[in-house]
């Protein structure tokens, strides 16, 4: 069914999950928007793009979420006057976004006022200058400038006995970099800043640099840890503008490979949260379970992590009875030892006094944030895209959506668990149901300026691609976003009135992607 | 704690021997005398960097972590200072907006010091290249000793660069 907004008429996206898609001037385009914000919808994704050499200046795109489906609402943006309506006063989430659109683009989100909301950049470091923008079409992806210092400003705490910390960009783990500006009193936080961006590493201009086809290589490497995810949502938008469709055994065994990255991941948050906990138990015994399920991987699909194995028109490879046979005997063994570690994990007094109550987002601020996925989950709000609005072949399997009501980092620890068992039990059911059919299918043509979508829930929250086509098969744009957009803000408020030496915890309880973000 | 004891005591010992050194992944000729060699392969720090991976090279160095593979038994410690550090391990084609704080990390680390170039981005800047933003391979950025290539290596592989830049022979 198609959703309604005031002023705005909608034309389906054709594709796999329910979209739609409109372009409308600046007034209705805010007023739709503030439409969906009021009536509970979300902010999905923002972004921009060069259109000056179609004579139409620039373009933003809001991806909203609401009952029924996708909404892509467009906007065009004057190339004089490269200027739009704020959305971060609706969606807190855009705020992030409409910067780092401004420093690849050069478009500026305008408040009512007239003033910019934040004009600091987020994406742009000092690698190319101010008036440079790597995504306008005359930007040169080679070209290359003198480094300019970069100074942040950072948001000053007064007060008696304020400090600081500065963390990053290089941690003190194996982690990825960022950087992390806590205000402290005594070792109670006081504010957290996050600045990130330090990988950045040009992926969007890159896929302009690549056939579709090609593209689907380097979808699977936006966030190494969510391959699965990345590489199906780029298939699934790519198969919506050729009009492919992959055979019910080929998408059955997408779902395979994403429920299994799913349980990789989760079983090495829980040892890491462990370990973060000096349960170095917990590490032991669970990256012992994911080491066995990457073996696995290597030995049935031929890479420990999938990589590549999700391709657009299908999968690159199979299950033959005897596989099948060994991937459910991993199932329910599993399932016997995460029961035994489920039950030391919460009867740990030590753990779970590290545990409950620390660094809680409450479902009021998730939802204000527009969170997703597990952390969204872990706060109240039961959102899946699995279950709904539900994608082929999840359809069949009504997959049950974990949650928990107190939001920290105790409640992630149990979603984690509840969604391990959750997703051994799919990996069974699928593997009894997988139909036959071929692996690939063939793409057909892609039609320039063809547009399609992919909104696939993996491990950490939905993954979503916006894929454009251009001439002779290339790409036109391809916009890639990582659930963790949204989250990263929130671990801002999570930390709040924690104590420092509970951060690394905290920051383990969400897992967020650096590379995802800073694309 | 009767729970906890009863299931390491079920699972056992799960490590395995570590794979020998392979010269044929070293970029550069072995630049340590072997006094110090003799020294980094009994007790081996190591400062993680990440240039601006997709972040597949972490998950081998975590699993590396794993007792499938017993660092600490070969003398191999990952620790939280580059000041603490006898050898980088660098993943990632090298993000401009990491170039500075790679360097930084480097110069930090005192001499003698070995540098291992993880993955295939890390040996040749992968499927990132370079570009505006990406200074592609760890070589542009400071010297390396040992590349290992894969997308993402093996946590053996890594094992193996790792035992590699020190000339170590461990097997067993």
């Amino acid at each position: 069914m198609t959703p309604t907004l005031p002023n705005i008429v909608l034309a389906p996206v054709s594709g796999a999950v329910p979209a739609w898609r409109a372009e409308a001037d600046a007034a209705h385009w805010r007023a739709a928007c503030e439409h969906v914000a009021q009536a509970g919808g979300r902010l999905a994704a923002l972004w921009a793009s060069d259109e000056r050499a179609r004579g139409t200046g620039y373009r933003v795109c809001a991806l909203l979420v609401v009952h029924e489906g996708l909404v892509c609402l467009e906007l065009r943006v004057p190339q004089d006057a490269p200027v739009y309506p704020d959305l971060a006063a609706l969606f807190p989430a855009a705020g992030r976004m409409q910067r780092a659109a401004f420093d690849l683009v050069g478009v500026r989100a305008l408040r009512p006022e007239g003033d910019v909301p934040d004009p600091r950049p987020w994406l742009r470091h000092g690698a190319w200058p101010e008036d440079a923008f790597p995504l306008r079409r005359d930007f040169e992806a080679a070209g290359t400038f003198p480094t300019e210092l970069d100074r942040y400003r950072f948001v000053k705490v007064e007060g008696e006995g304020v400090h600081e910390i500065p963390v990053g960009p290089v941690h003190a783990g194996t982690i990825e970099p960022g950087h992390f500006r806590f205000s402290i009193v005594g070792e109670k936080l006081l504010r957290l800043e996050e600045r990130l961006g330090y990988k950045h590493k040009g992926i969007e201009k890159r896929f302009t640099a690549l056939s579709l086809e090609d593209g689907a290589r380097l979808a699977g490497r936006i966030s190494g840890d969510s391959t699965v995810a990345y590489a199906w949502a780029y298939a699934m938008a790519l198969e919506g503008i050729t009009g492919a469709q992959p055979s019910a055994r080929a998408l059955g065994l997408r779902a395979l490979l994403l429920e299994r990255e799913r349980v990789a991941n989760h079983l090495g948050d829980l040892g890491y949260l462990g370990n973060d906990c000096a349960l170095a138990f917990g590490f032991a015994q669970f990256w012992r379970m994911k080491e066995d399920l990457l073996r696995a991987n290597q030995a049935l699909f031929g890479h420990r992590y999938l990589m590549d194995r999700i391709v657009p028109g299908g999968v690159r490879c199979d299950v033959d009875a005897a596989g099948a046979k060994r991937l459910v005997g991993e199932a329910l063994r599993l399932k016997d030892e995460l029961r035994a570690m489920r039950s030391i994990y919460y009867n740990h007094a030590g753990l779970q006094d590290r545990c409950i109550t620390t660094g809680r987002l409450t479902p009021r601020n998730a939802a204000r944030l527009g969170v997703v996925g597990l952390a969204a989950r872990a706060s109240g709000h039961a959102m899946d895209a699995r279950a709904h609005p539900g994608f082929a072949p999840y359809d069949r399997f009504s997959p049950k959506v974990a949650s928990h009501r107190n939001g920290d980092v105790a409640a992630r620890i149990v979603v984690r668990f509840e969604e391990a068992f959750e997703s051994l039990r799919l990996q069974r059911v699928i593997l009894e149901q997988l139909a036959d059919g071929p692996r690939q299918v063939p793409l057909g043509a892609a039609p320039e300026g063809a547009f399609g979508l992919g909104w696939v829930e993996g491990w950490r929250g939905e993954v979503i691609v916006a894929l454009e086509a251009g001439a002779d098969g290339r790409t036109r744009r391809c916009h890639p976003h990582d659930p963790s957009w949204q989250n990263w803000p929130a671990l801002e408020h999570a930390v709040i009135g924690n104590i420092v030496p509970d951060f690394p915890l905290i920051n383990k309880s969400f897992n967020l992607s650096y590379s995802g973000q800073d694309l | 704690m009767y729970r906890l004891l009863k299931q390491i005591a079920k699972v056992g010992i799960v490590t395995e021997a570590a794979p020998a050194p392979d010269a044929s992944l070293r970029a550069i000729a072995q630049r340590l005398d072997d006094v110090v060699l003799k020294h980094f392969g009994r007790a081996l720090a190591i400062r993680h960097v990440d240039a601006g991976s997709c972040n597949g090279c972490e998950l081998e160095i975590h699993a590396l972590n794993s007792p499938y593979y017993n660092l600490e038994g070969l003398g191999i410690k990952f620790v939280a200072s580059p000041r603490h550090a006898d050898l980088l391990l660098v993943t990632g084609p090298v993000a401009r907006n990491m170039e500075e704080a790679l360097r930084r990390t480097y110069d930090a680390t005192p001499e003698p010091k070995l540098v291992v170039a993880i993955g295939d981005c890390g040996c040749d800047g992968g499927v990132f290249g370079e570009s505006y933003a990406s200074r592609g391979r760890v070589a542009n950025v400071i010297p390396v000793d040992v590349a290992v290539p894969g997308c993402p290596p093996s946590p053996a592989a890594i094992l193996q660069g790792i035992l590699t830049a020190v000339d170590a022979c461990r097997a067993g």
